[in-house]
């Protein structure tokens, strides 16, 4: 019986949580479709990268590339291309512009050791090698700018995952420089990397 | 890749080689890596990149002004830390053929200049600001903006990167107690107000 009870409270505090959340953020039904896999406050969740302050024109120039299916790996096709099959460019602006303002928070979960090699990357790139640096285009604390995104304090799994599929062909939005700047780095430069900017704030 | 077979990936990766125009990349030191290297954030054909710094357009640029930048890098007569480590990764023999291949780019000017004061940099560009003892541009960079030697090409530039050269003039370039060419642009920049700048950038980004 206690642990019957244990799960109702439990459940109860889980429920009244996400309520107040919808009331704080006064979310809407396109809001809630979002958020089922970007996390409660679009702070990510699992492969569904974070949304909360992200640059709007970089989530509109994103949701434009799953519409016209110029975005390609497998989760996009498989979760994105069908959820952005019906969206309005009105309701998209909105949702964009809703995102940008949600403060983001740090996922925190990359290797602490590779950090620092990581930051290194990330400002200086290692010309010898021929990669660029990130800084030069994603902004000194990795908060992007227009429609080149905010990368800091995103999932190192995400992060990882993005390098990763560059580098193996999938695309995204077209013109974009990544699919050449993947192409140069290696394993222990997307880690670094990707571990660096998950602890960004 | 567990679930992708070899086939498909070489398709795929030939794919994206294809589209970027080289059918394979050069191994690393050589020069077409070095040219891709320039190329990611300075456009594939040279034309210039908005990212969080605006990547100036090297397309048809002067290649003795390119010569004495890098080095200016190098030797701190120009403040850049992110251009003074990809200089010294760039090998002094190989400076020639990079250069050369950026002057002979020709894409169009990528645009983002804001037209309204395009007219009164055209006339600032062509007879100068004499009350305010601004010369006339075109005397040393030429009527239609392409420089000569050490003068840099301004036509087709990024409106942001020439408007932030300007305003930054003596903060960033003849840094030092090195001779540097560019103390002779130093008082017309300053001499420039804001607005004057801002008109002059209009236009020369418009240039072809």
């Amino acid at each position: 019986m206690k642990r019957i009870w244990l799960k109702i409270a439990v459940l109860a505090i889980f429920a009244f949580t996400v309520s107040a959340v919808s009331v704080l953020a006064g979310e809407s039904a396109a809001v809630r479709n979002c958020t089922w896999c970007h996390g409660t406050g679009a702070q990510g969740y699992t492969v569904a990268p974070r949304l909360a302050g992200q640059r709007p024109q970089y989530i509109m120039s994103q949701l434009r590339s799953f519409h016209d299916h110029t975005r390609d790996n497998p989760f996009s096709r498989q979760y994105m291309w069908g959820a952005v099959a019906s969206l309005s460019l009105y309701t998209a602006r909105d949702l964009a512009n809703y995102f940008a303002t949600i403060p983001p928070k740090p996922a925190n979960d990359g290797d602490q050791e590779l950090a620092a090699r990581g930051r290194t990357i990330y400002l200086e790139g290692i010309p010898e090698a021929n990669i660029v640096s990130c800084y030069a285009c994603h902004g000194p604390n990795a908060e992007g700018v227009r429609d080149i995104p905010r990368l800091g304090g995103l999932a190192y799994f995400y992060l990882k995952a993005r390098l990763e599929q560059w580098g193996q062909g999938y695309h995204s939005t077209p013109g974009s420089p990544m699919p050449m700047v993947a192409t140069s780095l290696g394993p222990a430069e997307v880690e670094a990397l990707a571990s660096y900017l998950s602890f960004v704030k | 890749m567990k679930f992708v077979g070899p086939a498909f990936l070489a398709t795929i990766l030939t794919a994206a080689f294809a589209g970027v125009g080289h059918a394979q990349y050069a191994a690393r030191g050589g020069l077409e890596a070095k040219l891709q290297y320039c190329k990611t954030c300075h456009g594939l054909s040279g034309q210039g990149y908005y990212g969080w710094f605006p990547m100036p357009r090297l397309a048809g640029q002067q290649p003795q002004y390119l010569e004495n930048q890098l080095r200016a890098f190098i030797e701190r007569r120009r403040t850049n830390p992110i251009m003074a480590n990809v200089s010294h990764g760039i090998s002094p023999s190989m400076i020639p053929a990079l250069a050369e291949h950026f002057k002979n780019l020709n894409p169009p000017p990528i645009g983002g200049a804001p037209r309204g004061s395009i007219g009164l940099g055209k006339q600032i560009y062509e007879e100068g600001l004499p009350e305010a003892n601004v010369p006339a541009c075109m005397a040393c960079h030429g009527l239609e903006g392409k420089g000569q030697n050490e003068i840099p090409r301004l036509a087709g530039q990024l409106y942001a990167y020439s408007v932030g050269q300007l305003t930054g003039w003596g903060k960033v370039r003849g840094q030092g107690t090195a001779v540097d060419t560019s103390a002779i642009m130093a008082p017309t920049a300053h001499n420039l107000n804001r607005s004057q700048i801002e008109a002059v950038a209009a236009y020369v980004s418009t240039l072809r």
